[in-house]
Protein backbone atom coordinates (compact mmCIF):
# COMPACT_ATOMS: atom_id res chain seq x y z
CA UNK A 1 0.00 0.00 0.00
CA UNK A 2 1.41 3.30 -1.07
CA UNK A 3 1.76 5.92 1.36
CA UNK A 4 -1.06 8.02 -0.10
CA UNK A 5 -3.59 4.92 0.24
CA UNK A 6 -2.21 4.58 3.84
CA UNK A 7 -3.31 8.32 4.95
CA UNK A 8 -6.60 7.44 3.41
CA UNK A 9 -7.45 4.39 4.78
CA UNK A 10 -6.29 5.40 8.67
CA UNK A 11 -8.36 8.68 8.27
CA UNK A 12 -11.27 6.86 6.01
CA UNK A 13 -11.51 3.72 8.45
CA UNK A 14 -11.67 3.11 12.20
CA UNK A 15 -8.51 1.48 12.88
CA UNK A 16 -8.44 -1.51 15.77
CA UNK A 17 -8.45 -0.20 19.10
CA UNK A 18 -8.82 -1.26 23.11
CA UNK A 19 -12.28 -1.34 22.05
CA UNK A 20 -12.27 -3.72 19.05
CA UNK A 21 -9.81 -6.11 21.09
CA UNK A 22 -11.77 -6.47 23.44
CA UNK A 23 -15.02 -7.67 21.52
CA UNK A 24 -12.51 -9.99 19.36
CA UNK A 25 -11.34 -12.13 22.25
CA UNK A 26 -14.75 -11.92 23.65
CA UNK A 27 -16.93 -13.19 20.79
CA UNK A 28 -13.90 -15.21 19.96
CA UNK A 29 -13.87 -17.09 23.67
CA UNK A 30 -17.44 -18.02 23.05
CA UNK A 31 -17.98 -18.95 19.34
CA UNK A 32 -17.65 -22.67 18.82
CA UNK A 33 -16.69 -22.32 15.01
CA UNK A 34 -19.39 -24.00 13.20
CA UNK A 35 -21.16 -20.79 13.41
CA UNK A 36 -22.68 -18.12 10.48
CA UNK A 37 -21.30 -14.81 12.29
CA UNK A 38 -22.11 -11.46 11.31
CA UNK A 39 -20.40 -8.26 12.39
CA UNK A 40 -22.02 -4.94 11.62
CA UNK A 41 -19.78 -1.45 11.18
CA UNK A 42 -16.59 -3.61 10.05
CA UNK A 43 -14.19 -0.57 9.77
CA UNK A 44 -11.26 -2.58 9.49
CA UNK A 45 -12.26 -5.96 9.25
CA UNK A 46 -9.88 -6.51 12.96
CA UNK A 47 -12.75 -8.14 14.68
CA UNK A 48 -14.65 -9.72 12.06
CA UNK A 49 -10.73 -11.41 11.32
CA UNK A 50 -9.86 -12.46 14.04
CA UNK A 51 -12.89 -14.14 15.35
CA UNK A 52 -12.50 -16.21 11.65
CA UNK A 53 -9.27 -16.64 12.37
CA UNK A 54 -9.74 -17.93 16.40
CA UNK A 55 -13.06 -19.69 15.80
CA UNK A 56 -13.06 -21.24 12.44
CA UNK A 57 -16.53 -19.41 12.09
CA UNK A 58 -17.90 -17.86 8.78
CA UNK A 59 -17.70 -14.54 9.49
CA UNK A 60 -19.79 -12.18 7.27
CA UNK A 61 -18.45 -8.18 7.46
CA UNK A 62 -20.68 -5.11 6.72
CA UNK A 63 -20.48 -1.49 7.20
CA UNK A 64 -21.71 1.64 5.51
CA UNK A 65 -18.66 2.75 4.88
CA UNK A 66 -17.07 2.12 1.20
CA UNK A 67 -13.58 2.52 2.22
CA UNK A 68 -14.11 -0.06 5.14
CA UNK A 69 -15.69 -2.74 2.98
CA UNK A 70 -12.66 -2.41 0.79
CA UNK A 71 -10.30 -2.50 3.71
CA UNK A 72 -12.25 -5.79 4.91
CA UNK A 73 -12.42 -7.53 1.41
CA UNK A 74 -8.47 -6.74 1.23
CA UNK A 75 -8.56 -8.81 4.51
CA UNK A 76 -9.68 -11.57 2.82
CA UNK A 77 -13.08 -11.42 4.40
CA UNK A 78 -16.74 -11.92 2.70
CA UNK A 79 -17.79 -7.95 2.63
CA UNK A 80 -21.20 -6.20 2.15
CA UNK A 81 -21.67 -2.85 1.89
CA UNK A 82 -24.97 -2.13 4.31
CA UNK A 83 -27.06 -0.27 6.56
CA UNK A 84 -26.93 -2.41 9.72
CA UNK A 85 -28.72 -5.40 8.97
CA UNK A 86 -30.66 -4.66 6.33
CA UNK A 87 -30.21 -6.31 3.87
CA UNK A 88 -29.73 -9.88 5.33
CA UNK A 89 -32.42 -13.01 5.25
CA UNK A 90 -34.35 -13.59 9.10
CA UNK A 91 -33.20 -16.02 11.44
CA UNK A 92 -29.79 -16.24 9.63
CA UNK A 93 -26.98 -15.54 12.06
CA UNK A 94 -25.98 -17.49 14.93
CA UNK A 95 -24.12 -14.60 16.54
CA UNK A 96 -23.93 -10.44 15.64
CA UNK A 97 -21.02 -8.13 16.41
CA UNK A 98 -21.00 -5.13 16.51
CA UNK A 99 -18.98 -2.55 18.06
CA UNK A 100 -20.64 0.69 17.33
CA UNK A 101 -20.02 4.30 16.74
CA UNK A 102 -20.88 5.27 20.70
CA UNK A 103 -19.15 8.68 21.44
CA UNK A 104 -21.94 11.13 22.82
CA UNK A 105 -21.04 14.45 20.66
CA UNK A 106 -22.43 17.72 20.75
CA UNK A 107 -24.23 18.30 17.25
CA UNK A 108 -22.63 21.79 17.00
CA UNK A 109 -19.00 19.66 17.09
CA UNK A 110 -19.62 17.40 14.71
CA UNK A 111 -17.47 17.18 11.92
CA UNK A 112 -19.01 15.22 9.02
CA UNK A 113 -16.80 12.82 7.89
CA UNK A 114 -16.33 8.59 7.25
CA UNK A 115 -14.33 8.81 10.51
CA UNK A 116 -17.28 10.98 12.85
CA UNK A 117 -19.96 8.27 11.48
CA UNK A 118 -17.20 5.68 12.87
CA UNK A 119 -17.04 7.09 16.27
CA UNK A 120 -19.89 9.70 16.84
CA UNK A 121 -22.97 8.22 18.31
CA UNK A 122 -25.21 11.55 18.49
CA UNK A 123 -26.19 13.52 21.89
CA UNK A 124 -26.99 10.29 23.78
CA UNK A 125 -24.28 8.01 22.26
CA UNK A 126 -27.18 5.76 21.14
CA UNK A 127 -28.20 7.12 17.92
CA UNK A 128 -26.74 3.83 16.27
CA UNK A 129 -26.83 1.41 19.46
CA UNK A 130 -30.94 2.19 19.30
CA UNK A 131 -31.91 1.52 15.94
CA UNK A 132 -29.79 -1.83 15.80
CA UNK A 133 -31.11 -3.06 18.94
CA UNK A 134 -34.64 -2.80 17.41
CA UNK A 135 -33.75 -4.72 14.03
CA UNK A 136 -31.17 -7.29 14.89
CA UNK A 137 -33.43 -9.75 16.08
CA UNK A 138 -35.29 -9.97 12.96
CA UNK A 139 -31.71 -11.99 11.56
CA UNK A 140 -31.01 -14.04 14.32
CA UNK A 141 -31.48 -17.50 14.38
CA UNK A 142 -33.38 -18.73 17.21
CA UNK A 143 -30.67 -19.14 19.94
CA UNK A 144 -28.72 -16.75 17.99
CA UNK A 145 -26.74 -14.45 20.46
CA UNK A 146 -25.90 -10.59 19.90
CA UNK A 147 -21.87 -9.35 21.24
CA UNK A 148 -22.20 -5.42 21.66
CA UNK A 149 -19.62 -3.40 22.92
CA UNK A 150 -20.63 -0.37 25.26
CA UNK A 151 -18.93 2.04 26.90
CA UNK A 152 -19.43 3.50 30.61
CA UNK A 153 -19.70 7.53 28.05
CA UNK A 154 -22.91 5.57 26.61
CA UNK A 155 -24.36 4.13 29.67
CA UNK A 156 -23.96 0.49 30.04
CA UNK A 157 -27.64 0.37 32.17
CA UNK A 158 -29.54 2.44 29.22
CA UNK A 159 -28.52 0.32 26.69
CA UNK A 160 -29.16 -2.67 28.61
CA UNK A 161 -32.73 -1.04 29.31
CA UNK A 162 -32.89 -0.40 25.80
CA UNK A 163 -32.12 -4.32 24.79
CA UNK A 164 -34.44 -5.40 27.58
CA UNK A 165 -37.83 -3.53 26.08
CA UNK A 166 -36.69 -5.48 22.61
CA UNK A 167 -36.74 -8.78 24.23
CA UNK A 168 -33.13 -9.15 25.10
CA UNK A 169 -31.39 -10.19 28.69
CA UNK A 170 -28.19 -8.98 28.63
CA UNK A 171 -25.24 -10.27 30.46
CA UNK A 172 -21.70 -8.31 30.82
CA UNK A 173 -19.49 -11.14 29.73
CA UNK A 174 -16.33 -8.95 29.59
CA UNK A 175 -14.94 -5.83 30.28
CA UNK A 176 -11.88 -3.24 30.93
CA UNK A 177 -10.89 0.14 32.67
CA UNK A 178 -9.60 2.90 31.09
CA UNK A 179 -8.91 6.64 32.61
CA UNK A 180 -11.93 7.86 31.37
CA UNK A 181 -13.99 5.42 30.45
CA UNK A 182 -14.57 1.32 31.40
CA UNK A 183 -15.46 -0.56 28.61
CA UNK A 184 -18.05 -3.88 28.52
CA UNK A 185 -19.08 -6.46 26.41
CA UNK A 186 -23.31 -7.64 26.19
CA UNK A 187 -24.29 -10.65 25.26
CA UNK A 188 -27.44 -10.19 24.10
CA UNK A 189 -30.17 -13.45 24.97
CA UNK A 190 -33.55 -14.12 23.81
CA UNK B 1 -18.96 -12.35 -2.69
CA UNK B 2 -19.08 -15.42 -2.94
CA UNK B 3 -22.41 -16.61 -5.15
CA UNK B 4 -22.77 -18.73 -2.07
CA UNK B 5 -23.66 -15.41 -0.29
CA UNK B 6 -26.70 -14.78 -2.15
CA UNK B 7 -28.82 -17.38 0.33
CA UNK B 8 -28.67 -14.97 2.73
CA UNK B 9 -28.37 -11.59 1.36
CA UNK B 10 -32.30 -10.08 0.75
CA UNK B 11 -33.44 -6.65 -0.57
CA UNK B 12 -32.75 -3.84 2.09
CA UNK B 13 -36.57 -2.43 1.18
CA UNK B 14 -38.82 -5.23 0.84
CA UNK B 15 -36.51 -8.89 2.35
CA UNK B 16 -37.16 -10.63 -0.68
CA UNK B 17 -34.82 -12.68 -2.67
CA UNK B 18 -32.49 -11.54 -4.70
CA UNK B 19 -31.00 -12.38 -8.33
CA UNK B 20 -27.79 -12.61 -9.95
CA UNK B 21 -27.75 -10.58 -13.32
CA UNK B 22 -24.48 -10.16 -15.26
CA UNK B 23 -22.07 -11.70 -13.51
CA UNK B 24 -18.37 -11.97 -13.78
CA UNK B 25 -16.40 -14.38 -12.05
CA UNK B 26 -13.17 -14.88 -10.91
CA UNK B 27 -11.49 -17.98 -8.81
CA UNK B 28 -14.93 -20.45 -9.71
CA UNK B 29 -17.58 -18.95 -7.48
CA UNK B 30 -16.04 -15.45 -6.63
CA UNK B 31 -18.33 -12.85 -8.03
CA UNK B 32 -16.45 -9.93 -9.06
CA UNK B 33 -19.02 -8.19 -11.18
CA UNK B 34 -22.85 -8.38 -11.61
CA UNK B 35 -26.26 -6.88 -10.29
CA UNK B 36 -28.54 -7.84 -7.77
CA UNK B 37 -31.99 -7.74 -8.85
CA UNK B 38 -35.13 -7.77 -6.20
CA UNK B 39 -37.10 -10.73 -7.37
CA UNK B 40 -40.15 -8.75 -6.00
CA UNK B 41 -39.49 -4.87 -6.33
CA UNK B 42 -37.17 -4.68 -9.31
CA UNK B 43 -34.77 -2.72 -7.60
CA UNK B 44 -30.99 -3.14 -8.05
CA UNK B 45 -27.61 -3.58 -6.71
CA UNK B 46 -24.59 -3.41 -7.49
CA UNK B 47 -21.87 -5.62 -7.23
CA UNK B 48 -18.65 -3.65 -7.47
CA UNK B 49 -15.30 -4.95 -7.33
CA UNK B 50 -16.29 -8.17 -5.68
CA UNK B 51 -18.49 -6.19 -2.78
CA UNK B 52 -22.08 -6.44 -2.91
CA UNK B 53 -23.69 -2.39 -2.43
CA UNK B 54 -26.79 -3.36 -0.65
CA UNK B 55 -28.24 0.23 0.66
CA UNK B 56 -31.52 1.18 0.04
CA UNK B 57 -31.25 3.44 -3.14
CA UNK B 58 -31.82 7.04 -0.54
CA UNK B 59 -28.01 6.16 0.90
CA UNK B 60 -26.46 5.41 -2.07
CA UNK B 61 -25.35 8.45 -3.02
CA UNK B 62 -24.78 9.65 0.48
CA UNK B 63 -20.93 10.44 1.10
CA UNK B 64 -19.89 12.44 3.78
CA UNK B 65 -18.05 15.87 2.57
Amino acid sequence: MGLREQRDVETDVYQPAEDSQLLASAASDRIAGDELVLEVGTGSGYVAHTVAEETGARVIASDLNPHAVRQARDEGLETVRADLVSPFADGTFDAVLFNPPYLPTDPDNEWDDWMERALSGGEDGREVIDPFLERVGRVLAPDGVVYLLVSSLTGVDEVVERAGEEGFSAVAVADESFPFETLTVLELCR
Amino acid sequence: MKESLLEILRCPLDKHELELEDAEYADGDEVVDGTLVCAECGERYPVDDGIPNLLPPDMREETPA
